[in-house]
């Protein structure tokens, strides 16, 4: 199999893997990170995000092969307790979950929505979460979440 | 004469386990472990339990390790549905500690020569005049806790409770917003193997020949399973096992099935089914006898309802001799230990059901029958662990869902309309055919298996415990008469069991909209015709709460909407109106909920908002979009797009009020929103567009199927 190279959370990694085989696999079972969460696998849920090259992708359905030479992020990524992103202070902050599933899936959405437009309004808060499913109805803590993180960071 | 005041008793759960010790222990490390029969399930509940345990003990509600459910040691609560968690495990916990928490004083008064009543406990220090003092942790050696409760042990004056009342931050949030693995599918057992099942698209078709020939050639391949007509494979990881299912598809060969329902009558068909009939309830007053003026007769149908829970139903298995460990989200560990022990056919002593979290759980959905299956194909793996996830497909498909309703209500009216009869029958499948009750299993493999049990026909709680179908369908209304039947299907074509409310939802839904309807012929204020209806003030008052709140009712605007819904959740629980505005002009949007509710106490009142909030809206999705699709010979809703839910961008806004009554004990608040929110909008819908939607989901094409049958 070949040895497929990329960035992952800010290192250069290389798995060998089958080019088939899905980075969410490679993610949780070679690599034995468990944040990126399996929902449907077929990018409809949106509980396996991670970012692309800056963007919140399905990774339940994306082949290694198209991982190559990129640069992935995952929410193990993000920040940890003891350096947190600012949206997870913020979802900590707002309660802004009941079962917490999606939230990994959710935490990437906005951050890659915070990368590319750093003070959204509500409706493109939740237009950036349209691909994101949770089933909970946690919605509008989320929503709340994503501003005040966006806030904090605007004056930081 | 004074009757003597009534023996104290236990909480119900406490009489069922009265062993302290199986319910609170002092850890060496100055931690409490706290071990609960209810489990996690999405619901924030190790926290409300955690606050009332804090409370009692006097100690920072850090020093509480809250203990996963196990049939090892854990109190058996049954199973953690009917937002009974607060009610049943919170006064056990309550009571049990308060206990604990007066034999350290006794015994902190012995070593410390100081009188009981002189003590005071602040995080876990016990001090007194003096400047003595001692802690649970220095006297644990002292205090044995293996002593069966007393009844009569004084829990605190809310007054003096300083955790439980106050919103506190959940205990599991900062591990999930982390990603710190906590959900089962996150927690990989040393020298884990993958399992898969195979199992049919067509519905009650089963495996008759199996050719394994393609996929011996699969790398990774451990075991095929095969047991009559279950069938799986176990692999060494995830993607052989999926590898080797879809060889294992290649080769099955299925039986014809049985014929599905017409999806287009739903009604058609739960009235032609077979039934056992229950009368409910009958009221007959002095006035029944008046004559009705006139009958209306209107019948309301719910829809088969998927639980849709955003994770796969996922479990772990490892055989070691005859004994078996089970890793699993089931509801209710012992329940689905005494099925296994059926199906197994083993003494429940050799299997340990422990349980893990999952993703939001909202009724009896595949935790315990892919557990099952994780101990089916673990019997292969030669002592190994073995975990098995079930696909969207197969959740979407397998799980048993919501049942289908058919309510149908005459409402007899006097020359005023004011109602004088009052008629509801419900033609419905079962509510429940949870595992772990009955002397056959409720498992899914278990109608696979060579010698198969036939699948279980739902039933319906008794009226004691809420009903199931029957569910809310008393009115809470001062009505002069009325009768309520439950006809409950005896054929299940489509699995169905417990999902939130049971019936609870179809119910409030066609009573609080035919009483919409009737305020309308009246011309009379919806909400002063519910007040005018009834007696019990908490209903009044949260209805009231709503309408102050959501400021009943705004001007009528072109293409807004307002309605409103009330229900107390079981008759029994909470009690919950919303009031919901919607736009639209062939197809609505809900823009805003206003909610009140009223749980007693609520321990953690943010958790309750949380709830509330979160059972809104999936209402809000379920009465919009929701009904499981399907054709004469399979399920066909089995993914996403063919089952879609609320999106954030369709998502209301919600706002919720608390009214507090701290002094009342308090009940839980899962399932108190959805049948108000259901009717909310139902009612809202018939402000904004004139036409009255009785048949669930309210969707575009049933807007216009009602505007055409009222022109």
């Amino acid at each position: 199999m070949p040895m497929i190279q990329f960035q992952l959370n800010g290192m250069a990694a290389a798995v060998d893997a089958d080019p088939e085989q899905t980075l969410l696999d490679v993610l949780r079972g070679r690599l034995g990170m468990t944040g990126a969460h399996f929902g449907c696998g077929a990018g409809e849920c949106g509980a396996c995000h991670v970012m692309v090259d800056g963007r919140a992708m399905a990774s339940c359905d994306m082949p290694m092969w198209s991982v190559a030479d990129k640069d992935v992020v995952t929410v193990e990524g993000l920040g940890t307790a003891e350096q947190p992103h600012p949206l997870q202070r913020a979802l900590i902050a707002e309660q802004a979950m009941q079962c917490g599933y999606c939230v990994s899936g959710i935490l990437i959405s906005a951050a890659a929505l915070l990368k590319r437009n750093p003070s959204p309004t509500e409706a493109e808060v939740r237009t950036a979460l349209d691909r994101n499913l949770c089933r909970c109805g946690s919605h509008n803590r989320m929503v709340r979440a994503v501003l005040r993180a966006a806030s904090e960071m605007a004056t930081s | 004469m004074n009757a003597p005041p009534p023996a104290p008793t236990l909480p119900v759960s406490l009489a069922a386990n009265p062993r302290l010790s199986s319910w609170v222990k002092l850890t060496g490390d100055g931690r409490v472990a706290i071990s609960p029969g209810k489990v996690e399930i999405g619901q924030g509940i190790v926290t409300a339990l955690a606050q009332i345990a804090a409370d009692e003990l006097d100690v920072d509600i850090g020093r509480i390790e809250m203990i996963r459910a196990s049939t090892a040691a854990s109190p058996n609560e049954g199973v953690t549905s009917g937002s009974l968690s607060v009610q049943q495990s919170g006064r056990a916990l309550r009571h049990a500690c308060a206990e604990v928490r007066q034999r350290f004083l006794a015994a902190a008064s012995e070593r410390l020569g100081v009188d009981a009543s002189l003590l005071d406990i602040h995080d876990g220090t016990i001090s007194g005049p003096g400047n003595v003092r001692t802690s649970y942790w220095e006297l644990a050696g002292d205090v044995s806790l293996d002593h069966d409760a007393k009844a009569g042990a004084k829990a605190k004056m809310v007054a003096k409770r300083t955790v439980a009342g106050h919103s506190v931050q959940r205990v599991d949030i900062p591990d999930k917003v982390f990603a710190r693995p906590r959900f089962i599918h996150d927690c990989p057992l040393p020298d884990l193997l993958h399992g898969r099942v195979l199992r049919p698209d067509i519905s009650g078709a089963k495996l008759i020949a199996l050719d394994e020939t393609a996929i011996r050639a699969v790398p990774g391949l451990v075991a095929i399973v095969r047991d009559g007509g279950f069938s799986g494979v176990v692999a060494d990881s995830e993607a052989a096992a999926e590898a080797a299912l879809k060889a294992l598809l290649k080769g099955a060969t299925w039986s014809a099935g049985e014929p599905l329902p017409d999806e287009a009558d739903l009604a058609g068909f739960l009235k032609s089914q077979p039934v056992e009939t229950t009368v409910i309830d009958t009221r007959t007053t002095a006035a029944t006898i008046k004559k009705a003026a006139r009958t209306l007769r209107r019948q309301y149908i719910r829809p088969y309802i998927a639980h849709a829970s955003i994770a796969p139903s996922c479990a772990m298995a490892r055989w070691n001799g005859d004994r078996v460990h089970v890793w699993t989200h089931s509801q209710g560990v012992y329940l689905l230990r005494a099925d296994l022990a059926i199906v197994l056919k083993l003494p429940a002593e050799n299997i340990v059901v422990e349980h893990m979290e999952s993703a939001g759980c909202y009724g009896h959905n595949a935790a315990d029958d892919v557990a099952l299956d994780a101990v089916l194909l673990a019997k292969a793996a030669g002592g190994r662990p073995v975990r098995v996830q079930w696909s969207r497909h197969d959740e979407m498909s397998h799980a048993p869902f919501g049942a289908a309703m058919a309510i149908e209500i005459e409402a007899d009216l006097d020359a005023d309309n004011e109602i004088v009869g009052w008629r509801h029958a419900i033609w419905s499948n079962g509510h429940a055919a949870r595992p772990g009750r009955a002397a056959q299993p409720a498992l899914l493999a278990a109608t696979e298996i060579t010698t198969p049990y036939p699948r279980m026909i739902s039933t319906n709680p008794p009226a004691a415990n809420g009903g199931g179908g029957d569910r809310n369908s008393v009115p809470l209304y001062e009505l002069k008469a009325w009768t309520i039947t439950s006809h409950r299907l005896l054929t299940m074509p489509v699995r169905t069991s417990a999902l939130r409310t049971l019936g609870g939802q179809g119910n409030v839904f066609a009573i609080e909209s035919l009483l919409d309807e009737i305020a309308a012929l009246r011309g009379e204020d919806p909400i002063a015709f519910r007040l005018r209806h009834l007696r019990d003030e908490r209903a009044k008052e949260v209805i009231r709460a709503a309408a102050r709140r959501a400021q009943w009712k705004p001007q009528k605007q072109s293409g807004i909407g307002h309605g409103v819904g009330f229900a107390r959740y079981k008759n029994t629980g909470a009690y919950c109106a919303a009031i919901a505005e919607i736009e639209g002009t062939d197809d609505i949007r809900v823009k805003r909920l206003t909610l009140a509710v009223d749980v007693g106490e609520a321990i953690n009142p943010d958790g309750v908002i949380n709830q509330i909030e979160g059972g809104a809206i999936q209402a809000t999705s379920w009465v919009l979009k929701e009904r499981v699709r399907f054709d004469r010979t399979r399920i066909t809703s089995t993914s996403w797009t063919d089952y879609p839910i609320l999106t954030f961008s369709e998502v209301p806004a919600v706002d919720v009020e608390i009214v507090q009554r701290p002094e009342i004990e308090p009940v839980g608040a899962g399932e108190a929103a959805h049948g108000p929110v259901t009717a909310a909008i139902a009612n809202a819908c018939y402000d904004c567009l004139g036409v009255r939607v009785r048949d669930l989901p309210i969707t575009r094409d049933k807007i216009i199927a009602a505007m055409e049958q009222a022109s």
